[in-house]
């Protein structure tokens, strides 16, 4: 008896399958991954005795319930802000011991004495819009990235990156071992430079 | 001499569609690998506001969602217009967040456990009181790390 071949399978409508699935998974991508702005909260634990920080070294800002800005206790329109924080951070009034030799600023004596000293105060009602306190967030956070820049291409001429860019190049899970290893230390010592020392007040419940 | 004409006389070939479906399937394999599916059906309006000094939220593994805005039209009648917060696919309240982040991070691999970032995916039209009130929560299990989710773009468009 003559061996018959098995019957060829029509392989034709593979293709339309194929389309279905292509198809279904190009509706359901979504490649784009998330962004936003990092933060870091307090730890519970209570702090027995705060440290005593002097009122030139703090920046207050309080934004109340109809999202009015309130800066150093005068109101302030929030395209003004981002100058006054770095106008405040950049002042480097101190003398001596708590001088500072690479800010830029007016060396106020009623402003802050030193980067690493001063501290941003944000107090917020808790009627507030959450996307003016994201605008605020973000003006500030815009301050101290604008400083960290500008000592950043001091420090590191020949680098071409600010500090922006180098931090996303060094958060970028892609990047080798070796260059994190060497954007490190001068990330690291840019941040010592500029602390972001931003701290948020419990909101208040009136006015 | 018949040789030579017979050429002139032939149509055009067809085209062989015989590599399609592999050029198919090779697209196919791309978008499998590429797609994250949305995990969450989301309740809540959620017009994130707009930030332009973002940092990438990478490593979907290492991330814990809280949705927070008004209940969408469609649960308006039922929930009210109040700002709820959404943990998965339910509606929760304020105290439901520690055992919500305890849960999410019990669930995650052991050397997560410490790096774990909690994204707030907020409406801008909330007030800040819900948001203080998670950020509350948080503190006291220790979920220090956050994020707020925003959409890249110039904070004006956050003022009108």
């Amino acid at each position: 008896m003559a061996k018959r071949s098995a019957p060829e399978v029509n392989a034709g409508s593979m293709a339309d399958i194929a389309f279905l699935l292509l198809i279904f998974f190009l509706v359901t991508t979504t490649i784009e991954t998330d962004s936003g702005l990092n933060r870091k909260l307090p730890p519970m634990e209570d702090v027995v005795d705060p440290p005593i920080i002097k009122e030139r070294n703090i920046f207050t800002v309080v934004v109340n319930k109809n999202n009015d800005l309130l800066v150093e206790e005068e109101p302030m329109k929030l395209e003004k802000l981002r100058e006054a924080a770095i106008a405040f951070l950049d002042n480097g009034g101190g003398k001596g011991e708590e001088a500072c030799d690479y800010c830029q600023g007016e060396k106020d004596t009623s402003s802050s004495d030193n980067p690493i000293k001063a501290v941003i105060s944000l107090k917020n009602d808790r009627e507030t819009d959450y996307k003016v306190y994201i605008s605020v967030q973000n003006e500030l956070v815009a301050a101290y990235n604008e400083l960290r820049n500008r000592e950043f291409i001091r420090l590191n001429p020949n680098l071409r990156l600010n500090y922006v860019q180098a931090d996303k190049i060094y958060s970028d899970p892609r990047t080798s071992r070796t260059q994190k290893d060497n954007l490190e230390p001068k990330l690291s010592e840019v941040k010592a430079l500029f602390p972001q020392k931003l701290s948020e007040a419990e909101p208040s419940k009136t006015n | 001499m018949s040789k030579f004409k017979k050429k002139k006389s032939g149509d055009l070939p067809a085209i062989s569609t015989a590599s399609l479906p592999d050029i198919v399937f090779m697209l196919l394999f791309f978008f499998m690998v590429a797609t994250v599916m949305r995990d969450s059906t989301l309740m809540v309006d959620n017009t994130l506001p707009a930030a332009d000094q973002v940092q990438k939220l990478d490593k979907k593994d290492r991330v814990m969602y809280i949705y927070a805005g008004k209940p969408s039209l469609r649960y308006q009648e039922k929930f009210g217009t109040q700002a709820k917060i959404q943990l998965n696919d339910k509606f929760a309240t304020v105290q439901d967040v520690g055992a919500f982040i305890l849960a999410e991070r019990a669930s995650k691999r052991q050397e997560l456990q410490n790096v774990l970032t909690t994204a707030l995916k907020v409406d801008g039209e909330t007030n800040m009181g819900l948001i203080s009130d998670i950020k509350q929560e948080l503190r006291k299990v220790n979920a220090l790390k956050i994020n707020y989710t925003t959409r890249a773009g110039d904070y004006k468009q956050n003022l009108n």
